[in-house]
Formats: structure tokens, C-alpha cells, sequence
């Protein structure tokens, strides 16, 4: 008797205080991501546009947390995921959009918002359907539990390649021979 | 007969006086350091160089060796003290590796990498410390010090000026310069200083030369610092 088909692992992906270059990065995996599909399905992802997160294996998290709504989707990912990963620089130290942390947020919204050039009578946002601003950027360990941490500026691909393929396996994921960098 | 200690069971010759890491470091063992510089006193304040040396956790750089003495260096134990004292170290300061012009010859990132730290695991603490680029040569980002005074030691010991000091207990220490206005520009500090060129991190930077070499052909881009600081001792 043939052993029963491996299920394929539910996968879901979200940039929350990123730019998508992390995302960007995982598709730099090139060919690998026929093996890939082979192994994996996407659950919310961008690349097939779910808007909610189901129960899931592994969530990979791109971007710190910069507002109320990254608050949400954070937790709902925790809440769905078996597996939580902080890809990125910015999910794990914050990165680029913390450079703010040290300005006041009122101060950083009306510089961007009244005070910049060629804008005449600007107002600061305040539409009740867009998330509040979070006073700090934080790090998405800051505010729920992470298994695993996979930093740059963006992780290359093979370092996110490596980093899956250790994963899936089962093996504890580890980036040798070069591939941990934090820029 | 020469004296001698086992530094991860090897067998590690020394002369009276010389500390732990000075004779790790001159029988081809290597010991991290951040703080530590062969030409200064010892100043023990990064604690990267932590050793167990009869079974006491030490500073390999300002503990003299002793004869028989069983250290361990090397061992998922120190390795992993040294991972806890490094993300400290990242979360006290405002060290953002990919808006650096240090990166890849910054010493604290390449502990990093060496001690496979993949996250800064505590609460950061994102302090303000406003950046002095009023020199013409030198830019000073004290967001990234790590207090580990080499600017402080080679300014007052061997360039005579005494630009820097430490100021502050504490989580408000903080590196400050030697000028009534506290700026660089309004000290005699120049770019040929020892000062200037010392600082293991990127807190002394010189203007218009930060990506000379590329990122990606950097020091430890391709090398780890284990095996270019060995290569350093053994010249």
C-alpha cells in the first residue's frame, strides 16, 4: 500500500510597517518556487489577495507595527498560526519606519501633512476607517510570541530558501555559511 | 618551565601578568572583544570576552591568567551569555544595520553574525541621541555607541586632546565631547587621530568616503570576525 500524499502546509504572508521588499525577496527564490508549491498552499497571503487569516501552519510576517490595525492582523496571525516567522529587519528590530520613535508622532503627522512644501491648508488625517498610529514603531516580538526570526534588509533568497526548506523538513532553521545579514 | 593555563582543554602558555585574553589571543585561540585593544589598559565594560575560569564567570581581558587554571571560552554556555550580552547591547542603542554606514565593518554586527543572534529578543529602548555633523570631516552618531571608551582612551592617551568622555549613570551614560558648545567642530580633533579611526561600531564616521568599498565587499561581509581577528594576532 502507497502511503497516503503528504498534506501540503497552509501557508499565510502579510507586510504589516514594510515595504514588501522582504516579500520581493521570497520570490527572488526563483525556480525553487515550483518545489515550493509543491510542499506549501497559500492561506492570506498578497500573492493571492485572502483577506483573512485561517487556521495555518506558518505565518510569515513582514514589517514592524506601526498602527492600530498591524495590532489586529498580528494577533489574528498568532491566533491562526502554528508557526510564527519575523521576516525581515523591520519585524524584528523595527527597521526603517522606527527611525520615527524618537519625534514626536504629532510632530512627525504635521510635517508630513500641513507643513510640507507645496501643500496649502493641509489637515492631519482623520477619516474614523484609518488605524490610529501607534506612539512607537515596535517590533513585532514586542507584541505577540515568535518562534522564529529571520533578519536583513531584505533576507536574500537563499537565505529565506534555506530558512523554509530547514522548516518544513522539521529541521530547526539556520542560516550558515554567510546568509545571516542584518543589512 | 613555562606557565600555562587550558582554554577549552587546550593548553595555553602565559607570562605572569599577561591576563587570560592576551595569552589566548598570542597562542592563536580566539576570545571576542568589543572594549578591548592591545595597546590600552583593559576596561572590561562590553563583557563579550566573558570566560569561566575556575568556575567563576570572568573578563578574560582584565583577569590574569593562572597556572592550571581550566577555562571555558567556547561552549554553548559562554557563547549563549555572549548572545544575551550582544542583544543588550542592540537594544540599548539605536542600531539599524541597514541605514549604517558601518555595516559589514562593524565589529558589534559581526559578533552578531558570529554568535548566530537572529533577534534582539528584549524590549528596545529607541533612545534619542541627536547626531553631531558639525566637523568637516567626521560625522558622529552617537545613536550607535556602545560606551566602550577606545575614542575616550586613544584621545586622551595617545592623540593628547581628550575629545571624549563618558558622562552619566547608568541608562543615561552617554559619550559626550570635550567643547563648551559640545560639538565636534569646536575641538581640535582631526581625522588622523587614533580617535578617529578606533571606534568598532559606527558612532565615528568620515564624511565622503561612508560606501567607498560596496556593501557586500565589506570586512566581514564574506569573513567571519573570528577568523580576521585570529589573522590579525598571528601578524
Amino acid at each position: 500500500m502507497s502511503p497516503a500524499p503528504a498534506r501540503k502546509l497552509r501557508v499565510a504572508t502579510t507586510s504589516l510597517a514594510g515595504c514588501f521588499g522582504c516579500h520581493m525577496s521570497f520570490l527572488d527564490i526563483d525556480e525553487h518556487l515550483f518545489e515550493l508549491v509543491e510542499l506549501i498552499e497559500f492561506d492570506r497571503s498578497p500573492l493571492t489577495d485572502i483577506k483573512e487569516v485561517g487556521p495555518c501552519d506558518i505565518g510569515i510576517i513582514e514589517g514592524g507595527v506601526c498602527n492600530a490595525e498591524n495590532v489586529h492582523v498580528l494577533r489574528e496571525f498568532r491566533r491562526n498560526c502554528k508557526t510564527l516567522i519575523a521576516l525581515g529587519a523591520c519585524a524584528v528590530n523595527g527597521g526603517l519606519p522606527a527611525q520615527r520613535n524618537h519625534l514626536p508622532l504629532s510632530e512627525c503627522l504635521r510635517e508630513v501633512y500641513q507643513f510640507r512644501p507645496g501643500i496649502a491648508n493641509g489637515q492631519i488625517p482623520n477619516d474614523p476607517e484609518l488605524p490610529l498610529p501607534l506612539d512607537k514603531v515596535r517590533p513585532i516580538h514586542e507584541v505577540v510570541r515568535i518562534d522564529y526570526f529571520l533578519p536583513g534588509c531584505p533576507p536574500s533568497g537563499p537565505a529565506i530558501w534555506k530558512f523554509l526548506t530547514d522548516l518544513i523538513a522539521g529541521r530547526t532553521p539556520r542560516l550558515t555559511g554567510g546568509l545571516l545579514h542584518y543589512d | 618551565m613555562t606557565k600555562q593555563f587550558l582554554l577549552d582543554g587546550q593548553p595555553v602558555p602565559f607570562e605572569d601578568g599577561q591576563t587570560i585574553l592576551e595569552a589566548a589571543r598570542i597562542a592563536g585561540h580566539y576570545i571576542p572583544s568589543l572594549c578591548w585593544h592591545k595597546d590600552f589598559a583593559p576596561h572590561g565594560s562590553c563583557k563579550l570576552c566573558i570566560v569561566k575560569a575556575a568556575g567563576r564567570h570572568v573578563s578574560a581581558c582584565a583577569t590574569p591568567a593562572k597556572e592550571g587554571w581550566e577555562v571555558e571560552s567556547n561552549s554553548p554556555e559562554m557563547n549563549g551569555e555572549r548572545r544575551g550580552l550582544l542583544q543588550m547591547l542592540f537594544v540599548e542603542g539605536n542600531h539599524f544595520c541597514p541605514s549604517c554606514e558601518k555595516s559589514g565593518n562593524c565589529e558589534l554586527q559581526a559578533l552578531g553574525y558570529e554568535y548566530e543572534m537572529l533577534t534582539s529578543r528584549f524590549r528596545h529602548f529607541y533612545p534619542d541621541r541627536p547626531v553631531d555633523a558639525s566637523h568637516p570631516d567626521v560625522l558622529l552618531d552617537f545613536n550607535r555607541c556602545i560606551f566602550c571608551e577606545l575614542c575616550v582612551r586613544a584621545s586622551r592617551d595617545v592623540d593628547g586632546k581628550s575629545v571624549f568622555a563618558l558622562t552619566g549613570r547608568g541608562i543615561d551614560k552617554h559619550l559626550v565631547v570635550n567643547a563648551e558648545s559640545g560639538r565636534l567642530a569646536d575641538t581640535d580633533f582631526a581625522k588622523d587621530d587614533l580617535a578617529a579611526n578606533i571606534c568598532p561600531v559606527g558612532v565615528i564616521l568620515h564624511k565622503r568616503e561612508g560606501f567607498a568599498v560596496p556593501i557586500g565587499e565589506r570586512t566581514y561581509d564574506n569573513a567571519t570576525i573570528r577568523s580576521k581577528k585570529l589573522k590579525e594576532s598571528s601578524s
